[in-house]
């Protein structure tokens, strides 16, 4: 007997193993929590310097049109501005073709055709942001610069660049929101009369909107944080652009090209950090944004 | 009585299989009809026919004549969307829109293209108060129609139908995914349209078909077993067969 009762008072080995499973994703979760908020508090206190150490003034350096930290100017206004440039507009080249090809690919190509774009859009996102950057340099910005004028390196040749590497980003996701359009709503509007274009544009649209949505805030947070490819021909003068061709520099690519030739502690170092402290807080303020609008297509 | 769908010698094909073997039935105007049988028969099939809702099955074959007012419904000339707005459908499956009950009422009507704000209005509230669903929703015609029951989705459905003001309305067992409180709601709804409208019903509820519907067919194995008027065929069915699904022999 009092073996039986040892046996049932001791955990069993399936028990264990369930214990011991747990303990390993708990710390594996802790690990990944920590080092969140490690980077965030490192970034936030790092980007925090310019204003506390050096006594910048934060509106000043958000309104700031002037940018030479060496010379205790540090007006962000510029990169803020293009970043959020080449990301709109990028963004707004981009969805409608991305619409357009998921539609042809949930509602019109048979499988064959489907079967023949899906890697080709898989492609896009597997190729290295140099390798745009590169190709940008080389055929977007004479392109620019003979279609319309200045040097090409600008908002514009930026944007033309984005506009390809968020394009896949967009794609699938919007692909993946009109799959899950439920078929019933296709029949109840077909029936209803509605041609299959009607159809198309009156109801799965409309019902996959939220998806769409939360595709182009990821499309736009993929493009506001790329930096080499935007680097390449967005021209590098940290100055306010004029124009869609004019040089100028994003956050991302003001960062890339300066942060090898600052020292630590000084102020160009630290406006740098307060440079990345924007991308982050950028990010940050997408992904709620995705949230939000997952949230709001629940509750329709 | 008018005839106002005739169909002659249908055969339907799914791939090779013959699923519906020669059925020939009218149906006359402002009545109710039903469609009765046991699963499988080929009620539903038969009735997705006459919209040309199996067009989106693929690897259907359909045969024989399908007449609306005499138009052939499966000739060139004939657009699959004109024919579903004279020959509307409502589903099994309550399935409103995830929009706002006015925008699932008023679907049909941009459909047609119509855009005055008023006539609009007024068609949405005539629709919904047909489909005698409008007490319910009145308060709330701007919130999503997915909140709603299910009966009063289904309801919202076939006001949706009955807005774009078809001849015909098909019904595919539109009450078993009910509750019985909400089925007799939507069974009282359908006695009341069927003066405006011709309706013809798919139902695997015998007693439903009892209750509200002037003719009765009664299908099985893709075959027409009987069609008669309802209270003949519940009463003194011609044939054998009938009178044994009738009264539960099998099925």
């Amino acid at each position: 007997m009092s073996e039986i009762k040892n046996k049932l008072l001791k955990p069993s080995k399936a028990t264990k193993q369930d214990r011991f499973g747990r303990r390993i994703s708990v710390l594996c979760i802790g690990l990944i929590v920590i080092l969140v908020a490690s980077i965030i508090f490192f970034i936030a206190t790092k980007g925090m310097a310019t204003f506390i150490s050096n006594h910048v003034n934060p509106i000043k350096f958000l309104t700031g049109t002037d940018w030479s930290p060496s010379q205790k100017m540090t007006g962000a206004l510029p990169m803020i501005v293009t970043s959020f440039g080449v990301t709109l507009l990028a963004a707004l080249i981009a969805t409608p073709f991305a619409i357009a090809i998921a539609i042809y690919m949930t509602e019109i190509a048979n499988k064959k055709g489907s079967k023949f774009l899906q890697p080709i859009i898989e492609l896009l996102v597997g190729i290295p942001s140099v390798v745009y950057g590169f190709v940008g340099l080389t055929v977007v910005v004479p392109a620019v610069r003979t279609l319309f004028g200045g040097t090409g390196f600008g908002i514009l040749a930026g944007s033309i660049v984005l506009f390809v590497m968020v394009l896949p980003t967009i794609t699938t996701l919007t692909i993946d929101s009109l799959n899950a359009v439920p078929s019933h709503y296709r029949k109840a509007s077909l029936a209803l009369g509605a041609t299959r274009w009607q159809t198309i544009y009156k109801v799965i649209l409309r019902a996959a909107l939220p998806g769409i949505m939360t595709a182009i805030v990821f499309g736009m947070a993929r493009a506001f944080g790329e930096a080499l490819a935007v680097q390449m021909v967005i021209g590098n003068s940290a100055l306010m652009p004029t124009s869609l061709v004019s040089p100028t520099s994003t956050l991302t690519s003001q960062l890339t090209t300066e942060v090898g030739n600052t020292i630590m502690g000084t102020l160009p170092n630290n406006a740098l950090w307060s440079l990345a402290l924007i991308l982050l807080l950028m990010s940050l303020f997408f992904n709620l944004v995705v949230k939000y609008i997952a949230k709001r297509g629940q509750l329709k | 009585m008018t005839k106002i769908i005739e169909t002659k010698d249908v055969r339907l094909f799914y791939g090779k299989k013959e699923a519906l073997h020669g059925i020939s039935l009218d149906f006359n105007k402002n009545e109710l009809t039903a469609l009765i049988g046991p699963s499988g028969c080929g009620k539903s099939t038969f009735l997705r026919c006459l919209n040309r809702m199996n067009d989106l099955v693929p690897g259907v074959s359909i045969q024989g004549d399908f007449k609306l007012h005499d138009k052939d419904i499966y000739s060139s000339k004939m657009k699959s969307d004109d024919l579903r707005k004279q020959v509307g459908m409502v589903f099994q499956q309550p399935n409103p829109f995830p929009f706002s009950v006015y925008d699932n009422v008023a679907y049909g009507l941009k459909l047609k293209g119509i855009k005055d704000k008023k006539e609009i209005d007024q068609i949405v509230e005539d629709s919904l108060k047909k489909a005698a669903v409008w007490d319910e929703v009145k308060d709330n015609l701007h919130k999503n129609a997915l909140s709603f029951s299910g009966g009063q989705q289904q309801r919202i459905c076939i006001a949706r139908v009955l807005a774009v003001k078809p001849d015909v309305i098909l019904l595919d067992e539109p009450t078993s995914a009910l509750d019985p409180i909400s089925s007799n709601q939507v069974e009282n709804t359908l006695l009341k349209l069927k003066k405006e409208f011709t309706i013809i019903m798919v139902t695997h509820n015998m007693h439903q078909a009892a209750r509200i519907s002037d003719k009765t067919a009664f299908m099985l194995d893709g075959d027409l077993i009987e069609y008669n008027k309802t209270k003949k065929m519940f009463l003194s069915p011609d044939q054998q067969m009938t009178s044994d699904y009738l009264n539960g022999k099998f099925g």
